[in-house]
């Protein structure tokens, strides 16, 4: 072997996992959605401030990179199920911002035709059966869906995201339980931001890690640093292409910190700003991929900003589009209850 | 013989409904406790698991609500599944699942998706086995936009409206009396289907429109015997489906008849008969009412273990002949 390519097999070994795996596009597009991730749900709360939109949501800034990691090995139809802080795994599964906003708006052309809201964003043809209002309502249900997958041969892995709060619902126990014993082709995701509402995971939960209760189902469990985009995406390629092999689920643990509160009425009043200012100046998950992205010479301060700059008139036009659209008929109140019948 | 003359038993008829589905449709299965080797809590499912395997009849973990969740998540991504509950009171145990998600999903999804989901639950009291083995919980899924729940009181109802339930894109809930799993009615062979939300006029009558359910469709038929031979004339409406009622057949029977008792096991406030009550005040039969309508119901206690106790709880024959006949002379 040339001494020129066992240098660079050696340099390119001890890359991260992302460096080696993807291309330089592929990098800059991951960064582009985590930016639109962030700039999206800024954009919501913006709206709602404003009163542009009602009712409440549940913000994901500071956890990007676990969205993006984890959707990376995941196929056009491969499935996820999502949960009420889900608008980062729609845009990773590859929803458009504007049918995003126009759900939020209430109006005809979002992903629920106004029906659903924040709370219940889908994306059924790029795979996203669904956000849940319901903590840990998801995750049988992404069960379900991998018993589709086993019994049709289809070929797909479902990808089962939640919070650790759901971590001490029965549902969470009795689904991992039998997707263990039918060895169905699922990934569980817990992003672990820290706290359930209030209520911290060191109060709430028996275990240290979530990724503890992986071995009471006979699965792996892995835990990752969710603010690190590549270590993120090396344990769901791994998970994925486990439970693609047939050899059953994984409960990965993505640790990570949300920014802001529960939801609109949350006056953080169960953490301190210090600890709020510490992830978001020292381990916020954009940041620290720009870094990584700069250091290996993928991207430099000139295409960071024009990223931002195509991110921002992406978000600009999907909330015109929105404001733009129509609201639902009320005459159509009815509709979408049960299945119209030809 | 005469394939009309055939006759099933209400628990066969629904094992041959299933088993017609699956022999028909490679995606329909079955899942639930014990439904395999066991053959269900009620045989119902019986050797179901020989023919098709355990793929198809899936034995779960005791875990309801995970299970129906899994009922849910199938459904919504191609499979049909029908989910046994061993015993109805267990929904208790689902109803995260049955209410906010497989109810809901098609809605909050703007239409995207649909839940076709069919639920079975083995209902009712007179089988001694005490409070949390014999509820009537019909009405509280009745109460659910986007659920179907029907109570097919016949095997020849229990076959037809379960393969339509099969053949139907959103979830149906199926209750099915515990007692009505012996008794033997004619059942057609092959495949057929008794339609979800229509009545059924089981005996016609002039002097007094009975809307029983289930099991006290017959209890009902037996006092019309009865008061035959007093001379009184009763229509006896088999209501099969709770939601979406139909409230046409019912109205039609009580502008006839002018007057209406509801029998139904569930307990008696806030129970499909209350339902029925309100819908008739509020319809156009309320202007041929010559009496006051009466519910019969269970009785506001749970379900008692002592046998004279737990047949004191719901209506029996006799006291659908009393109200009825007190309904038709004027004494209420």
């Amino acid at each position: 072997m040339a001494r020129k390519a066992v240098m660079e097999k050696a340099v390119s070994t001890n890359l991260p996992f992302a460096y080696r795996h993807y291309d330089a596009g592929q990098l800059k597009e991951v960064l582009r959605k985590m930016y639109l991730i962030r700039r999206f749900e800024e954009g919501a709360e913006d709206c709602y401030m404003r009163g542009l939109i009602h009712g409440t949501m549940h913000l994901s800034i500071g956890q990007e990179a676990s969205a993006m990691g984890i959707c990376m090995p995941l196929a056009e139809d491969d499935q996820i199920t999502s949960t009420h802080r889900g608008h980062g795994h729609c845009i990773a599964k590859g929803a458009e911002v504007g049918k995003m906003f126009a759900e939020f708006f209430g109006k005809t052309t979002g992903y629920c035709k106004g029906r659903g809201g924040s709370m219940h964003i889908a994306d059924v043809a790029k795979g996203n059966l669904g956000a849940n209002g319901i903590v840990a309502g998801g995750i049988p249900i992404a069960v379900g869906a991998a018993l589709s997958a086993k019994r049709l041969k289809t070929g797909k892995v479902v990808v089962s995201f939640f919070g650790d709060g759901a971590n001490n619902e029965g549902a969470f126990h009795e689904a991992l339980n039998m997707a263990s014993i039918w060895k169905l082709p699922v990934v569980f995701v817990c992003e672990n931001n820290g706290y359930g509402m209030s209520t911290s995971t060191d109060r709430s939960t028996a275990v240290r890690n979530i990724a503890d209760r992986a071995a009471a189902y006979a699965m792996p469990g892995i835990i990752v640093n969710g603010n690190i985009f590549s270590d993120v995406a090396e344990a769901s390629h791994a998970a994925v292409e486990r439970a693609r092999a047939g050899e059953g689920p994984t409960l990965i643990e993505s640790k990570t910190y949300r920014y802001r509160g529960h939801s609109k009425s949350d006056r953080n009043r169960y953490r301190t700003k210090e600890e709020i200012e510490d992830w978001m100046s020292n381990r916020d998950p954009i940041a620290l991929f720009e870094a990584e992205l700069k250091e290996f010479g993928i991207i430099d301060g000139e295409g960071i900003e024009a990223v931002r700059e195509v991110v921002r008139q992406e978000i600009a036009e999907a909330i015109e589009f929105a404001k733009a659209s129509p609201s639902p008929d009320i005459r159509d109140l009815q509709d979408y209850v049960y299945t119209e019948l030809a | 013989m005469d394939a009309m003359l055939r006759e099933l038993s209400y628990a066969q008829a629904i094992q041959e409904a299933m088993a017609i589905a699956m022999e028909a449709d490679e995606r329909v299965f079955l899942m639930g406790e014990d439904i395999g080797v066991y053959g269900g809590a009620f045989q119902v499912t019986g050797d179901l698991v020989e023919r098709f395997g355990a793929d198809r009849v899936m034995d779960t973990p005791i875990s309801e609500l995970g299970g129906a969740g899994v009922a849910v998540g199938a459904a919504m991504t191609g499979l049909r599944p029908i989910f046994e509950f061993q015993f109805s009171d267990f929904a208790t145990l689902a109803l995260e699942q049955i209410v906010n998600q497989a109810a809901k999903m098609r809605f909050m999804l703007g239409g995207e998706v649909s839940v076709p989901l069919v639920m079975r639950f083995p209902a009712g009291s007179g089988t001694g086995a005490a409070a949390q083995h014999s509820q009537s919980l019909e009405a509280w899924l009745g109460h659910v936009p986007g659920l179907k729940v029907i109570q097919p009181a016949t095997p020849y109802d229990a076959k037809g409206m379960l393969l339509a339930a099969i053949a139907d894109p959103d979830p149906v809930m199926i209750f099915e009396h515990k007692l009505l799993y012996k008794m033997k009615g004619p059942v057609p062979e092959g495949y057929y289907t008794v339609p979800i939300g229509k009545a059924d006029i089981r005996r016609e009558g002039r002097d007094l429109t009975v809307v029983a359910t289930s099991i006290m469709v017959h209890k009902a038929l037996e006092a019309a015997q009865a008061l035959e031979a007093e001379g009184i004339d009763i229509e006896v409406v088999d209501l099969r489906t709770v939601r979406p009622m139909d409230k046409r057949t019912i109205i039609d029977s009580v502008k006839k008849t002018s007057r209406l008792l509801c029998v139904y096991e569930a307990v008696k406030t806030l129970g499909v008969g209350a339902e029925v009550s309100a819908m008739i005040a509020e319809s156009e039969a309320f202007d041929f009412l010559d009496a006051p309508i009466v519910r019969l119901g269970g009785a506001e206690t749970p379900i008692p273990y002592n046998p004279e106790l737990e047949k004191a709880t719901v209506p029996q024959v006799p006291d659908i002949v009393a109200a009825a006949r007190d309904l038709v002379k004027g004494v209420r």
